[in-house]
Parts: structure tokens; C-alpha cells; sequence
């Protein structure tokens, strides 16, 4: 790790004000930030600590919809949202103990990793993510691969989840980092179903429309049986082949349907 | 009645309250006056030449104390193999010069091309991102057929290919095993992969190098299973200083798996390196540098084929295997896929006719060596596997296709067509248990009841035989070792009766401390808190090869059990002496000298008490003091064997595999302490479930390693793991040690990959996907792509 300046400041116009500077670079829970620091991948001249702003924590369930400010760890998140169930229990398994413990919802989203749970919470409750200057629709927010709309030096401040009729995530861990292999998170809502797929895409977490067209007519696994997904552009590694995470995103959306509550 | 002391007995590990209260010694805890820190500066190219290294803007730097490069060590030696393989023309093998720091070429991704040393570890890091190598990239070979292709890129130049050898056994037989083959009833043919594999201690490698000036003596402190080979190696070979002037410290050591035998270049030169700055150097591997620096293991493709006769009866086995050396010969390496391989091909089986070759071939990627069973996995694993398969081809139960072909109790000590001798066996024995601690019976219920719930139940069976207790000295001088296996021990016994053991043996984990503890204590009748078990200092510890190839109890053992009988035999003179009897007539029991018939006794005490204070003592017979040393050179292998069975259940629609029951029935002959055996096993089934299921070390054709760190490299986790059902209650002693112990420490790692696999192919079968084989491991991708290939 190289030399860096830190602050650590008690409000979001701090916060704001103290990234002004170059290079400067907001720090969450650090569970990506500080392994690739650590590693030399990242050399940020300052980081500025968004922990102590207690504006930022929080759960908060108000009517149909829970507010989870950007700093909530996902230990508090699966502890507290007991308002959206499938939303708690995915936060109840990102990672480890020490992860969920350090990790908030907030880094998760900035950092927009293609292979982390929240994003398809996000994507699929049609969430609001809102920043020290708007709110962004979910639809609007991811860009691909660890991009998002947020522009330099903004900070998201909380994230508003519409909460639905029924849910469930389905995560196919990667054996090693645990990280989805491939992720499902379907909602069914008054006026249809969202279904989004995290890990398996070459462009991110994203939305399977055919399905969602399909459980909106019928909330069943068997809707989904006469679809298939294409693996143009699904992610191949040495964990999966694209064809594979094709076919998890059929297994884990049927899976998902059967287990939503 | 259990024991509660002595052999036998389930002695809780006296070490783990050093190393679960976080007072262990480990070398990285060690720190020196003075004392400086290098960063090695490594390949970040597979294959390259080095035309120019400018280390001048990181010399400048505040902190740097030096910087060293090739250039310093004219005139070192290379780091030296430490066994020679003949191939099958009677030539030796291509052996290539293994610089401590690359010379006008780099081989591996992560050979090391210069050293800082530095104030501080960040300095010294620093630094090193300071020097400026001009490296011309080469094209790499990683694939061992490519590599051995005309016209393949050389990985060392002054070699005529990168074939290692090619190595043919029993020679003499090739042709009447092709013959047979060509004749047989029935031939089984099967390719496979037995992937390669990142050992992964916990502790990752560490080097404190220290030079005294006053009196020219040299210290490595160094994570090693062997630090007299160590000495051995580095001061003979390497850097030419003499075993007096020349001390290796091997202290607490946070596991090895194998990969902490072999010497390192990072020891010569920490060792080389404080005495040129006059300052103490450390090193210590980072977890990334682990991956790209630490012998690997396995890494062998392999086509096997079984012939059997019309009865069922196995005639002839034919293998043919690839093994990968990586750039350079790691210190055991030549050995691995040849004699700790070849010899055991026959298994537990009557195969009169057997033929191994083994080509070794050199390709851009990092040493291999022995890793947990060495060699004897990769001959389990594809035997067991081809076993497995002409089962299912000839419509036979595999437990009865094994029945029906294994060496039956009576016919031992039995001379395998590979040229080894096993002494004892019951192999019927540890099938039978097994299968009745499995429950094999009610396996269709159980089946059933996956089904139930989408899964695919399966089953599978592995009976392995391994060849601990490396080994008498002068056989394996002949296969080409160039070094003497045997094991030393002194026992000190001091005035007042307690015990120092000072061991060749090392233990990094085993709980040897408790153990030969345990034997020494039995021995004599006395508590076992009266004995001490010093190890891993060259400067307090016979001259000793260390702990490998579950070797400790069998031979370091052994030697401790002849130190210790020396001691007794003369105690027993002043025993006699002090109770004016003959010799013959003293018993010892229970900590008290007696002599027979009579009612006189004298305590163990006291006869130690008379050997230092020899007021009343036969000093005209025999010397003062009462210490012994014994060195024990075994009179063969030891042979453990037995049956591990595996149960899984797949997810047919993922392709994911939970093992849900493994039970181990082995055979390791007498067991010192039950406690630590089953432990053994544990962690062995363990590494190779997670051989089997999760772990694999995989290079891009550039030499790139892929999986260099654990978001790739899956390691086995707790809930990866059933629990374990573990029994050695089967036990056929060995007959020509004095423990009758054979070994225990691999032999998880050994049975459980073909078993597991077995498992998941019936597994498939049963469910409807008749697939043969995949390659190791069985992640989930890989066995969903295998049920789509036959759908």
C-alpha cells in the first residue's frame, strides 16, 4: 500500500468538499478498496472515510418502501429489513462474518462489481438511488461493469427499495470467492415482475425481460420452462463457461419463483 | 479402558496450547538486531531474456541498503536437485542449472530477478518497483505434449528439449505387457487429468538469514520440514559453507504439505545476503507470492489402460503419464512421478504384469514437487478410477471386481511386479469395514430420498495402498537419491530422571511432541510430562532427513524407540549395580527396576541420579551419564492401505456436487495415539476432497497464472466437508520396524479423490447421464458440462 491522506469527516457536505481534491477517492466499508490498495492496484492520494456520518445509517421502512442510508453495513441490513425478507436475507449472505460486518450497501453500489448481490436488488425491486444531488432510478444507475451513473465526487446517500408482493435472490456461489457465480433476484409487484441477473453478464447486472414478461402473466417456475437465454455475452472464466451461467439463470429465476415470499 | 498414557492413548496435543493461546515461535515471529527485510523482485513474463537491469534510481532511494541481481552470485552454485533419474536408455535426466537469481533468462512467472534489501518491508517493495528489467518476451510453453513437440520453444537453452526423461518401468516388461494387452479378455482405457495443485500452508515461506562476523558462523531460521537437508543442500551445493560454521532453525512451522521439504532459492539467498551487508535479512512470502513461488504439486495427464482376463482376474496394466517439473528440478521433484509413483501401480491387486512410463517434461511454469502423498495419489487416483470403470463395463459391483482381485491375507508378505515387497495387509479386512460402517445396505432408501428432492444419489468406492517410511537408504541410493533416508533420535535422560528427545523429525503440525512423547514415557513406566521432544535446529538435533512422506513415526520413531532401548539396557546395568543383582535379572515396570523374584526395586529416578552423581556406580564398566543417540535406517517401506467410500448427492440442474458422507476404514498397522491418527485423516480427506471437488492451479497459454490467489483457488472450507465416519481398527502391523507403525499422515489425501470421484460418476450413471470420466475437480461447471455432453 502506498502513502495516503485520510479524513475522515461527521457530515455529507464534508464529505463532499473534502473529495474535491485529485485523486481523491470515498471510502465505505474498504472490503474492495483496501485488498486493492493493499495490493498495489489502487493508490488513491486521500480517502475520505464516509463511516462517521451517521446520516448515512440506517434502516428505515416507512409506507410500501424501506430507506437504507449508503453506510448501513450488511450485517445491520439483515438484521433490520425484516420489512423486505428477500432483501435481508441476501445481505445475510454476502461474503463473510467480517465482510458483512465492514461492507455497506453504499460501497457495494458505487463499486458495482459484476458479481455482487445488491446490484440485483436493486435492479429488480426498481429501487431508487438517491445521492447528495438526486435520485437516479435503478434502470438509470448501472452502466456496466464496475460503472455506474454516479459522477465524480458525488455520494450516495441512501437507497429507497419499493417493497414487493414477493421475492426471493438465488445465489450459485463461485467456489472460491463465494461471490455469485451467477445471482437471480426476482419481485413480483402489483403491476408485474422484475427479475435481474447478477455474475453472469459481460455488461453487469441486468434485467431478463422475457421473464419478467412471462411470470407477469404467470408467477409459476413453469412459466419460465419454454425460455431460454441466449450466451452471447454472458461471462466465460474458469468457474463457468457462458453456456453454464445461461443455464444457472434458468435453474436460479425457477428456483427464485418457487422460494419467493 | 482407554489408556489415559502412553501408547495407545488419546493424549491431548501438548502444542496446541503454544499455538492456540498465540505463542508459538514461527520464523516470521523471530526478529534479529539490525535487521533488514528483502523483497524479491519477480517475473511477471513466463519466458523472457533479460537484456539489461538498471536497479540504479532504487539504490538511491532512502532506506535501500542493497540491491542484488545475478551479477553477485558468480560463483554461487545453483539450487541443486536432490535425486537423479536414469530414463529407461540407462541415461540420467536432463538436470538444468537453477540460479538463485534468473541469469539472462527468466523461466516462470515469479522467478526472481533481483533482491532489495531496505530498511523496511514497504521500502524495500518500493523499491523494487524502481528497478527497470528490459525483458524481451519469449513465447512460453505451459501444455506438456506442445512442450515436447518438435520445434517447441526451449525452456533452457542448453538442453536438447525439454523432455526431463522419459523413464520406462519394469522395463523389461513393456513388451510382454504389450503383448498381454494386445491378448486380454477385457481391456478398461481411460484418460485422465490429476490437476495440479498449490499446496497453501497456512503459513506462508519465511527466511531470517544471520551472520556472526566474530566467529564466521552462519543461521538460516527457515519454514522447513528438514532443516539438517536444508544444511545439507545449501551449505554443500549453494554457498560452500561448512556444516560447523552453518546452523538451520526450523521452529514452529504453520503446516508444509510437502512444499516446505524442498530448498528454496529465498534461504541461500537471505543466507548469502547477511553476510555480504553484515546485517540480519528477512523475508517474508506474501500469499500472492506463495502462489507464484512455492513448489506445486501433481500436474500429471495420464492414459491408463487394465486388461483382465475372462474370469475377471486383472492380467496386465499399462499407464503412460506426463508429469510436470514446471522450469526448473525442485529438490525431490524427479522422484515423484517415478519411484514414489511406478512402485506403486500394482495397488492392492494381483496385476502380474505391469509397465509405467512416465515422460518428465519441462514447460514455463513453476517448479513441482511433492505435495501430501506424493506420487502415490496420481497412481491411486487412476487405478482406482480404471478399477472403477471396468466395473461398470463388465456390469461387476466394484467392491466384488476389487474382492476378487486383491492380494488375499495369507499371500504376505507379497512381491509386487514393481519391485516393492509389502509386509503385511489385510485389505478383505478394511473393505469389510467399510462397508459396514456405510450402511451400504440401505443406499437405495437413501437414494430414493434425493430423488425426492431433485438429486442424484451416488456411491463410490476407493481402496488405496501407499508406501510410507522413506526408506531404506541404500535401495533408494540405487533409484538415484543423493542422500541417506534414514532417522536419528537422542534421548538425554537428565539427573533426576526427565527426558529430553532430541528428534531428526519435524514437526509442522503432526503433534509429534505429544507423540513420541507418548512412546518414550511408555517405554520406561514414567509420565509423559517427564518428556520433552526438541526438533527442527541443526545445532541441538542429530544429523536427521526431516518429516515427509508420513515417514516420522515409522522411522524417526523407530530411532527413538533404539536411542531409548540403549538407554535402557545400560540403566539396567546400574540398576543391577545398585541392587548388587546380575544384569539379566532386573525387570523394568512402571518407572521401577526390580529384580526378579526378590522384593528389591529401585526407582527410575534414582538409577538416573547414580548415572550423574557416581558416588556408588561400576565406573571401571561402564561411563558415567546416561544419553544414547541412534540412527535407524529402515529395511523396507511401510505399506498402509485401506478403503475410503464417499457418498454424494448432485444437483442435476446445477451441476454441483455436496459430498454427504465419507468414511475412512485404514489400516496403519499399530496406532500411538488414536487422537492425532484420526486427525491426520481428517485433514488428509480434507485436501483431497478439496483436490477433487475445488482446488486447481490453472495457467493461460502465455504462463499467466489464472488462479493466483484464493477468489480463484478454491480452497476447501468446513461446509464444504460431511462429517467424517474414521476407522483403524483394522490393523496388520508392520513387521520390520520396532513400533509395528506404518504411517497415517497421507493417507487421506491419497484414498479420497478417486473415491470421491467414483461417487459422482455413479452418481450420474444412476441418474441417467452416462458419462465416464471428468477431470478433476469436479466443480460444478465441469460436471453440468459432462450431463450435457451425453443428454
Amino acid at each position: 500500500m502506498y502513502n495516503f491522506d485520510f479524513e475522515q469527516p461527521g457530515s455529507v457536505d464534508e464529505a463532499v468538499a473534502a473529495l474535491q481534491g485529485e485523486d481523491a477517492l470515498a471510502l465505505s466499508g474498504g472490503q474492495t478498496l483496501i485488498p486493492s490498495m493493499k495490493q498495489r492496484l489502487n493508490a488513491p492520494s486521500k480517502l475520505v472515510s464516509l463511516t462517521a456520518i451517521e446520516a448515512l445509517k440506517g434502516v428505515c421502512p416507512d409506507s410500501g418502501q424501506i430507506a437504507i442510508g449508503a453506510a448501513t453495513t450488511h450485517a445491520t441490513v439483515a438484521a433490520e429489513a425484516t420489512g423486505y425478507p428477500a432483501l435481508a436475507a441476501l445481505a445475510g449472505g454476502i461474503g463473510d462474518p467480517a465482510v458483512r460486518n465492514r461492507g455497506t450497501i453504499g460501497g457495494s453500489l458505487a463499486n458495482n462489481d459484476p458479481a455482487a448481490c445488491y446490484p440485483a436488488a436493486v435492479l429488480a425491486s426498481g429501487a431508487t438511488v438517491v445521492t447528495n444531488t438526486r435520485e437516479i432510478a435503478a434502470d438509470d444507475y448501472f452502466d456496466g461493469m464496475f460503472t455506474t451513473a454516479l459522477e465524480e465526487g458525488e455520494i450516495i446517500t441512501d437507497v429507497r427499495f419499493p417493497i414487493p408482493e414477493k421475492a426471493s435472490y438465488q445465489k450459485f456461489e463461485q467456489p472460491a470467492s463465494r461471490f455469485a457465480l451467477t445471482g437471480v433476484f426476482v419481485a413480483k409487484y402489483a403491476d408485474g415482475v422484475r427479475v435481474a441477473v447478477t455474475g453472469a453478464s459481460e455488461d453487469g447486472v441486468m434485467r431478463w425481460a422475457e421473464a419478467e414478461a412471462a411470470l407477469s402473466a404467470d408467477f409459476s417456475a413453469a412459466a419460465i420452462d419454454g425460455l431460454s437465454v441466449s450466451a452471447d455475452g454472458l461471462i466465460g472464466d474458469l468457474h463457468g463457461t457462458p453456456e453454464y451461467r445461461a443455464n444457472l439463470i434458468k435453474v436460479l429465476t425457477k428456483r427464485a419463483v418457487d422460494a419467493a415470499s | 479402558m482407554p489408556k489415559d498414557q502412553g501408547i495407545g492413548a488419546s493424549s491431548k496435543r501438548r502444542e496446541d496450547v503454544r499455538f492456540l493461546t498465540g505463542t508459538g515461535n514461527y520464523t516470521d515471529d523471530i526478529n534479529l538486531v539490525n535487521q533488514t527485510y528483502a523483497h524479491f523482485l519477480r517475473s511477471d513474463v513466463a519466458h523472457g531474456v533479460i537484456n539489461g537491469i538498471d536497479a540504479s534510481a532504487a539504490e538511491a532511494m532512502d532506506g535501500v541498503v542493497r540491491v542484488f541481481t545475478a551479477k553477485d552470485f558468480e560463483g554461487v552454485g545453483g539450487v541443486p536437485c536432490g535425486w537423479q533419474v536414469t530414463d529407461r536408455h540407462g541415461q540420467p535426466m536432463q538436470e538444468p542449472k537453477h540460479p538463485v537469481l534468473a541469469e539472462g533468462k527468466v523461466r516462470h512467472v515469479g522467478d526472481p530477478i533481483a533482491v532489495v534489501i531496505a530498511e523496511t518491508p514497504e521500502l524495500a517493495r518500493d523499491a523494487a518497483e524502481a528497478i527497470d528489467v528490459d525483458i524481451t518476451e519469449l513465447p512460453a510453453v505451459v501444455d506438456m505434449k506442445a512442450a515436447v513437440a518438435e520445434g517447441a520453444p526451449k525452456v533452457h537453452d542448453d538442453l536438447t528439449s525439454n523432455l526431463c526423461y522419459d523413464w520406462g518401468f519394469v522395463e523389461e516388461n513393456r513388451e510382454a505387457v504389450d503383448q498381454a494387452i494386445k491378448n486380454a479378455a477385457h481391456v478398461t482405457t481411460l484418460e485422465l487429468v490429476n490437476n495440479r495443485l498449490v499446496a497453501n500452508p497456512m503459513e506462508p515461506r519465511v527466511a531470517v538469514g544471520d551472520y556472526n562476523r566474530a566467529n564466521d558462523e552462519h543461521t538460516l531460521y527457515t519454514t522447513s520440514q528438514n532443516p539438517h537437508v536444508i544444511r545439507l543442500l545449501m551449505g554443500a551445493f549453494v554457498l560452500g559453507i561448512p556444516e560447523h560454521k552453518l546452523r538451520v532453525v526450523a521452529p514452529d512451522v504453520g503446516g508444509g504439505f510437502g512444499t516446505k521439504i524442498f530448498h528454496y532459492a529465498e534461504e541461500a539467498f537471505v543466507t548469502f545476503a547477511a553476510k555480504a551487508i553484515n546485517r540480519p535479512v528477512k523475508w517474508t512470502a506474501s500469499r500472492s507470492e506463495a502462489f507464484i513461488s512455492d513448489a506445486h504439486g501433481r500436474d500429471h495427464v495420464t492414459k491408463i489402460e487394465l486388461a483382465l482376463d475372462a474370469d475377471h482376474k486383472f492380467v496386465a496394466l499399462r499407464t503412460d503419464t506426463y508429469a510436470n517439473m514446471g522450469a526448473y528440478l525442485s529438490t525431490f521433484a524427479p522422484s515423484v512421478p517415478t519411484w514414489l509413483h511406478g512402485t506403486l501401480m500394482a495397488g492392492n491387486y494381483i496385476t502380474p504384469l505391469v509397465y509405467v512410463n512416465v515422460k518428465a517434461v519441462f514447460t514455463n511454469t513453476v517448479p513441482v514437487d511433492a505435495y501430501r502423498g506424493a506420487g502415490r495419489p496420481e497412481a491411486t487416483f487412476q487405478l482406482e478410477r480404471v478399477v472403477d470403470k471396468a466395473a461398470r463395463e463388465l456390469g461387476m459391483d466394484p467392491a466384488e471386481l476389487r474382492r476378487l482381485n486383491f492380494i488375499k491375507p495369507e499371500q504376505f508378505p507379497y512381491d509386487t511386479p514393481v519391485a516393492v515387497t509389502y509386509d503385511t495387509g489385510n485389505y478383505h479386512a478394511t473393505l469389510d469395514k467399510a462397508l459396514e460402517l456405510t450402511d451400504y445396505a440401505s443406499f437405495d432408501t437413501r437414494a430414493a430420498e434425493s430423488k425426492a428432492r431433485g438429486k442424484l444419489r451416488g456411491f463410490g468406492i476407493a481402496h488405496y495402498i501407499e508406501a510410507c517410511g522413506i526408506a531404506p537408504s541404500n535401495l533408494v541410493g540405487q533409484l538415484g537419491a543423493r542422500a541417506g533416508l534414514y532417522e536419528s533420535a537422542t534421548v538425554r535422560v537428565n539427573a533426576t530422571g526427565s527426558i529430553a528427545v532430541m528428534t531428526g523429525s519435524h514437526s509442522h503440525g503432526q503433534g509429534h511432541e505429544t507423540t513420541f512423547a507418548q512412546v518414550v514415557a511408555d517405554m520406561i513406566g514414567i509420565d509423559e510430562s517427564q518428556v520433552d521432544i526438541v526438533h527442527g535446529d541443526t545445532a541441538r538435533t542429530p544429523m536427521g532427513m526431516g518429516t515427509y512422506g508420513s515417514r516420522s513415526i515409522a522411522v524417526g520413531g523407530s530411532a527413538m524407540v533404539r536411542a531409548a532401548e540403549k538407554v535402557l539396557n545400560k540403566a539396567k546395568k546400574i540398576a543391577a549395580h545398585l541392587m548388587e543383582a546380575a544384569d539379566a535379572d532386573i525387570e523394568l515396570k512402571d518407572g521401577q527396576f526390580s529384580v526378579a523374584g526378590t522384593d528389591k526395586s529401585v526407582a527410575w529416578g534414582d538409577v538416573c541420579l547414580a548415572a550423574y552423581v557416581p558416588h556408588n556406580y561400576p565406573l571401571e564398566e561402564i561411563e558415567p551419564g546416561l544419553e544414547e543417540t541412534a540412527f535407524y535406517d529402515p529395511a523396507n517401506f511401510t505399506y498402509p492401505s485401506g478403503a475410503y467410500f464417499c457418498e454424494v448427492e448432485v444437483d442435476p440442474g446445477t451441476g454441483k456436487v455436496e459430498v454427504v458422507g465419507f468414511t475412512a476404514a485404514d489400516d496403519f498397522g499399530n496406532v500411538i495415539n488414536p487422537m492425532i491418527v484420526e486427525g491426520q485423516v481428517h485433514g488428509g480427506v480434507a485436501q483431497g476432497i478439496g483436490q477433487a471437488m475445488l482446488e486447481n492451479c490453472v495457467y493461460d497459454d502465455n504462463g499467466q497464472l489464472l488462479s493466483g490467489s484464493y477468489m480463484d483457488y478454491a480452497m476447501p472450507r468446513a461446509s464444504d466437508l460431511p462429517m467424517f465416519e474414521v476407522d483403524h481398527s483394522c490393523q496388520t502391523p508392520c513387521t520390520h520396524n520396532p513400533l509395528g507403525v506404518k504411517g497415517c499422515g497421507e493417507a487421506g489425501a491419497i484414498g479420497s479423490p478417486p473415491a470421491l470421484v467414483n461417487a459422482v460418476i455413479d452418481a450420474l450413471h444412476r441418474g441417467g447421464y452416462p458419462v465416464e470420466h471428468i477431470d478433476m475437480p469436479l466443480s460444478p461447471s465441469r460436471v453440468w458440462n459432462a450431463m450435457q455432453s451425453v443428454k
